[in-house]
């Protein structure tokens, strides 16, 4: 049941972003843009984590759910250090993703060629 | 005086021929119909370069080598060479041609250079200010993806109307003489921007201009479609070219029987997803230099008009909002007499 | 010309051909589906055979997404998927390590520095702009209630 849910909701996440590509001429840039503040203002109004309850990674592994993590770490960091935290708790709940892309891809670039498309 | 027939025609008084033709191009292109008819075929995207930029100007050094030393000719014989690409500043052309110690012209008509280049060269032979003179262009997919598009590792969709860049050179060698396929006529085209903000739909963007220098060409020379066993433009794709023949039917002329595009001949559409087809300097300078003067050169066409086609944007145009102005350039070129 | 800008942009837009948005929609669906499902499969494991709580599972699920989308980005078949899946592989965290690692790998060419590096975020770099930003108002806004009486 947990990977029915999060087939589908991670599905139906990419679908419309799909329908807003083809039918709206917004590019891909643009739509990752939209979909992880979307996501950062439904973290905000606690619209996302019943989301997540119920697709696990269906809402986690879109770029909404990293939306949702800036938001909820924003808040526990308002929580934990007051002021401050509004600085400081997005990037420090994000940072796992952040530091991983960062290095990830740091590694790769070194290993590997770009090729021709054929 | 005379040379000039109404609003941007030339008629050259000594027609200029074209002496040899080289032409390179790469696997994907060897995969498509014209694939037999290119003279190099690089075995890899590299051509044992360590950039695609450096194997872009090797494409542009070879191929006017290679098209020299057909017409019989040395380098030293060039009085001339016209040469432009894609790539900002036109490194392709700069860098691939500096050891070859021709005087330069470096142009930029995005994929229409190749016909530029051949229109300026022609008028400064029949001008009797050069015996011979050299026009090459080129293209290369790598180069024009990293500088227009996306990393070529990037996961992206293209859309329908897009067009594959042609990864080829071709060069050609001018020179006073009507034995060989030779250029009559020349239409240079105005910009034309019918306001088309869609950088993958770059033959909607171009047909009008296309259409622009044809139907002057036409109205010019009192010629019609039926005067050509071939009309070639360079790049319009799929696309275009059915915006090209809508609109010479608007204005009463039927090009739908010899009117063909490189942009679709250089690849097979139904099996090597390139979309609306192939587009590129390096488009109709490897199907012009590879197929169609060869040909000519054999007597299978008589007359042809060859159109390149431009699109005049760059990617801070783009990001900007700016549309999509169009180029097309003519030479009328016939049969060896 | 027969045509004013307008007709000519009206004209065109029909003859062009459309994306196939059944076709594309559906494919997005499938592939970003499977790929939760990939994380889900990593998030039962984290959370039930290493015993993580779920914050720490699911922090662990986008590293280890990160990682394959690094690699498969790497290995010349991420950019191969996308062709087809389109959104489906744009939107999981895995397109976000593809939009970081296709221009690091690309531009590697113009050096280590400037090209690799600094080529980095060409792509990706907006998605963090505006998140971190967003949440920072997130933040605000949630310090402010609280202040008020909350």
């Amino acid at each position: 049941m947990q990977y029915l849910n999060a087939f589908w909701v991670g599905g139906l996440i990419c679908a419309i972003a799909q329908i807003l590509i083809d039918k709206t001429k917004l590019t891909p840039a643009r739509i990752l843009v939209l979909f992880v503040v979307t996501g950062t203002v439904l973290g905000g109004l606690g619209l996302y984590e019943p989301i997540v309850n119920f697709a696990g990674a269906g809402a986690t592994v879109p770029i909404v759910g990293f939306g949702n993590v800036l938001a909820q770490g924003a808040i526990k960091g308002v929580d934990e250090q007051g002021f401050l935290g509004i600085l400081t708790g997005g990037a420090r709940a994000a940072a796992g993703g952040i530091t991983a892309s960062i290095v990830f891809g740091f590694l790769m670039a070194l290993f590997f060629k770009p090729k021709i498309k054929s | 005086m005379g040379k000039r027939i109404g609003k941007q025609t030339v008629r050259l008084e000594h027609p200029v021929g074209i002496l040899a033709s080289a032409s390179i191009a790469g696997q994907k292109e060897k995969d498509g119909p014209l694939g037999s008819d290119f003279d190099v075929i690089m075995a890899d995207a590299e051509w044992n370069e360590e950039t695609w930029e450096k194997t872009e100007s090797k494409m542009q050094k070879e191929a006017v080598r290679l098209a020299i030393q057909k017409a019989g000719l040395a380098l030293s014989d060039m009085h001339y060479i016209f040469a432009g690409d894609l790539l900002n500043q036109c490194i392709g052309a700069g860098f691939g041609l500096r050891e070859l110690h021709i005087p330069y012209f470096g142009i930029y008509g995005a994929c229409s250079t190749m016909i530029e280049g051949l229109s300026l060269a022609s008028m400064l032979i029949d001008g009797g200010f050069a015996d011979h003179a050299v026009a090459v262009t080129s293209s290369h997919f790598c180069t024009a993806e990293r500088q227009y598009r996306m990393p070529l590792e990037y996961g992206g969709q293209r859309t329908p109307t897009a067009q594959w860049t042609v990864t080829g050179s071709g060069a050609a060698v001018l020179g006073k003489t009507v034995d060989v396929p030779h250029i009559t006529h020349i239409t240079t085209g105005k910009i034309m921007d019918m306001g088309v903000k869609d950088a993958n739909n770059m033959g909607g963007a171009m047909a009008p201009a296309a259409f622009d220098t044809l139907l002057t060409h036409f109205q010019d020379t009192g010629l019609s479609p039926a005067d050509y066993d071939l009309i070639l433009t360079g790049d319009l794709g799929t696309v275009g070219r059915d915006v090209l023949i809508d609109l010479m039917q608007n204005e009463g002329f039927d090009i739908t029987d010899n009117y063909n595009d490189g942009g679709c001949m250089i690849y097979d559409l139904d099996t090597q997803d390139v979309h609306a087809g192939g587009s590129g300097c390096g488009c109709i300078a490897s199907v012009l230099c590879g197929h169609i003067l060869p040909a000519m050169q054999r007597g299978e066409f008589r007359r042809i008009l060859a159109i390149g086609t431009g699109a005049l944007l760059s990617t801070t145009s783009g990001l900007q909002g700016e549309s999509v102005p169009g180029i097309a350039h003519l030479v009328a070129i016939s049969g060896k007499e | 010309m027969q045509y004013t800008k307008q007709e000519y942009l009206k004209y065109l837009e029909q003859k062009s051909p459309n994306s196939p948005l059944w076709k594309d929609t559906i494919f997005a669906f499938l592939f970003g589906g499977g790929i939760c499902t990939i994380g889900q499969f990593f998030l039962n494991l984290y959370q039930n055979t290493f015993s993580m709580d779920s914050e720490m599972a699911r922090t662990a699920v986008s590293i280890t997404m990160i990682f394959l989308g690094a690699l498969l980005t790497g290995l010349d078949i991420y950019c191969k998927l996308a062709k087809y899946a389109g959104a489906g592989t744009l939107v999981p965290i895995t397109g976000f390590a593809n939009a970081i690692v296709s221009p690091a790998i690309e531009f590697k060419k113009e050096g280590l520095v400037l090209g690799l590096a600094s080529k980095m975020f060409v792509i990706a770099g907006p998605v963090l702009v505006y998140g971190i930003t967003a949440s920072a108002g997130v933040g605000l806004i949630y310090f402010i209630i609280k202040q008020l009486g909350g």
